[in-house]
């Protein structure tokens, strides 16, 4: 019997018996629409994670104060192992370093006029701006000048502006003070909103790292040093260049830990991409044993199918069908149970990531490979869990199948 | 044209049952030419059903020959035998064995399906063909739980015809039918082996059954009991026409 006739009689054979053929189905429909609606949200998450660590600068790299005192942990502020030497030993030396700006920062409260609100103040070079991927939407960046001279200026977050002035006054050339410190405002922030872990990323004010280290916090260390190195790809070099010199500097000797800790956007990538790697892992895992509980019950329906038609197929045999007819006749009618149940998958999985995106508003991409990869994976279950009940069918003896009752 | 279609030698079917051997057929010969209308008949149990599945290519002999139109079916595998099945053998069942919920047509067109060489449009007017010499070509559509007995009987003949066999093997073909209708049926085979001269072997337990084919071969445990040549076979449209007429046919 020729292709077309065969898959003809298969689906005129599933059109006899529809509820049973979508009950059959229904395994292969869910394993399929939630693997194609789980991978999409893994998808448009991680391309969001990727977007936004990009925008934070994906070859950013912290350098933080650590401990070397073997059983004595103290928490990284309370250790004053960096200093702005290091800074300037860094931007002397490094090669893999295109910029550098220390942090020094504090938390309190500010004040304008009646308004009152708590945040936090940093304090960095100009460049900081430029490694943190920050903008102003208004006024201008402190200069190398305003560091010198420790000016009381200062840049602020749009939260920060939220709180403490009102709609349509405009901050720039206002004073505000912090921990009674008056400072300029001379800069608005572009809004980041939030990081992917929930931090308002916008609740900072920026000042130059001396204002803040000799005015507000009286001290001459600085929490953390950031840089930027010369590329993503590059990031390893770079960390392996400051742990030299900063060893170096901080005159460890070789059986000594490092006193700082250098932590890499480049790192974070890896860290996040392990993640989705490991989420992927698990749901080709889910979707591999809903469409192996789909074909077993492709295979079940398949045996009281052949079972059912026994004299059919007898009588068939008996007019000329060969064993090979008669195998392709229920191993086409298994692909199409689940090739149909693939469809009709792959049509609820699309809508619900769909739903998804719009009512939830999580961020959700459609890849087609997934689509490709549900068809093929569920063609295969029909040829895998089809194949012994058709062979079963096209071993009947003819004459026996015709005397079943 | 004296050309033998059958050629059977010391013929033995045997069934193991375990540990028993059932001797079913226990060796017999005959031949059969082309255009002649057989009966084979004896009780139950003699052999008879298991004769006409070899007859029919659905099983092998155990032993012995077997030649349908001049090939000696024992060596053939089992998807030539299936290949001889649906061009040269007609099957009649007993209990019709149609396609339920499919068409009369489709019904009949179903052997043609099986060889690759008809495209549609043929197999459509062969089958449509087929059906009208069994005088049913107005219930083409109908499916076989709209069709009376006799009806279903005589879409099962068209089955048999549609890819134009050398012969026709019926087992017990009016067995579930009541007389009026068997003689129907008997006319009908009659009218297939005098007109288009088509060679048909004719499984029975009733004589006047009997009575209308050319010849008779008994059987009787597994053997050859009797064979009878019935040089003046009696016509069943005349034996009809001693019923009263019915709407029916
Ligand atoms: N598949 C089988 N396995 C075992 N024994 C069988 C098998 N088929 C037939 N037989 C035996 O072979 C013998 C002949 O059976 P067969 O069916 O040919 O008889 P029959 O003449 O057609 O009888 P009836 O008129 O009742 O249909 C019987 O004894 C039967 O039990
Ligand atoms: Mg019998």
């Amino acid at each position: 019997m020729n292709l077309v006739n065969l898959i003809r009689l298969a689906w005129r054979a599933l059109h006899r018996n529809k509820l049973r053929a979508f009950l059959t189905m229904l395994g292969i429909i869910i394993g399929v629409a939630s693997v194609i609606t789980m991978m999409s949200i893994g998808e448009g998450s991680k391309q969001s994670i990727q977007t936004s660590i990009s925008s934070m600068g994906s070859n950013m790299i912290t350098i933080m104060p650590s401990s070397n005192t073997p059983g004595v942990q103290m928490a990284g502020s309370n250790i004053h192992s960096l200093t702005l030497a290091d800074v300037k030993a860094l931007k002397k030396d490094a090669n893999y370093i295109t910029t550098i700006s220390p942090l020094a920062s504090s938390n309190g409260q500010v004040i304008k006029g009646a308004l009152n609100w708590s945040t936090t103040i940093q304090g960095a070079s100009p460049e900081y701006l430029e490694i943190r991927k920050l903008s102003l939407k208004d006024g201008i960046v402190f200069s190398e000048n305003d560091v010198r001279s420790s000016a009381k200026v200062c840049l602020l977050g749009q939260t920060v502006v939220d709180n403490l002035f009102a709609k349509g006054e405009d901050p720039i050339g206002k004073i505000i003070r912090f921990k009674k410190i008056p400072l300029q405002v001379i800069g608005i922030l572009v809004s980041k909103g939030q990081s992917n872990f929930g931090q308002d990323q916008d609740d900072i004010i920026i000042a130059p790292y001396t204002t803040v280290m000799k005015r507000i916090l009286a001290t001459t260390y600085i929490q953390d040093i950031y840089a930027s190195a010369t590329s993503e790809a590059e990031t390893d070099k770079a960390t392996d260049e400051i742990k030299t010199i900063l060893r170096e500097t901080h005159k460890i000797r070789a059986d000594q830990d490092d006193d700082f800790t250098i932590r890499t956007m480049a790192e974070l990538i890896k860290m996040l991409s392990s993640t989705t790697g490991m989420m992927t892992t698990l749901l080709t895992a889910v979707a591999g044993i809903s469409l192996v509980i789909g074909g077993i019950g492709i295979m079940n329906i398949m045996y009281v199918s052949v079972t059912e038609r026994t004299r059919e197929i007898g009588l068939r045999m008996s007019i000329g069908a060969r064993g090979v007819d008669i195998l392709m006749q229920f191993l086409i009618e298994a692909i199409l149970i689940s090739i149909t149940g693939g469809v009709i998958g792959v049509v609820l999985g699309v809508s619900s990531s769909l739903i998804v995106a719009s009512v939830l508003n999580w961020p959700t991409v459609i890849s087609e490979s997934s689509i490709i990869l549900s068809f093929i994976v569920c063609a295969f279950t029909g040829v895998f869990f089809g194949y012994y009940p058709a062979q079963k069918a096209s071993l009947l003896d003819p004459i026996e199948a015709l005397r079943y009752e | 044209m004296d050309t033998k279609i059958l050629d059977i030698y010391d013929l033995k079917r045997e069934f193991k049952m375990g540990t028993e051997t059932v001797r079913a057929l226990k060796g017999i010969t005959f031949d059969v030419s082309t255009g002649e209308f057989l009966t084979i008949m004896g009780s139950s149990g003699s052999g008879k059903t298991t004769m006409l599945n070899i007859l029919g290519c659905l099983d092998k002999p155990t032993d012995g020959i077997y030649k349908l139109d001049g090939v000696d079916i024992t060596t053939l595998s089992k998807d030539e035998l299936a290949r001889f099945r649906n061009t040269k053998i007609g099957f009649v069942f007993q209990a019709y064995n149609l396609l339920p919920r499919t068409s009369a047509l489709e019904n009949v067109e179903l052997p043609l399906l099986y060889n690759n060489t008809i495209g549609a449009k043929e197999r459509r007017e062969r089958a449509l063909h087929a059906l009208e010499s069994v005088k049913l070509a107005d219930r083409m559509d109908h499916t076989p739980n709209q069709l009376s007995g006799g009806q279903q009987q005589r879409v099962a003949i068209a089955r048999a015809l549609v890819n134009e066999p050398v012969m026709i093997l019926a087992d017990e073909a009016t067995g579930n039918l009541d007389t009026r209708t068997s003689y129907e049926i008997m006319s009908l085979m009659q009218e297939l082996n005098q007109k288009d001269g088509k060679t048909i072997v004719f499984v029975t337990h009733e004589p006047d059954i009997a009575a209308f084919s050319s010849r008779t071969i008994t059987l009787r445990d597994g053997r050859l009991q009797r064979d009878t040549i019935n040089s003046n076979p009696r016509s069943a449209r005349e034996a009809l026409a001693t019923f009263p007429e019915t709407d029916d046919y």
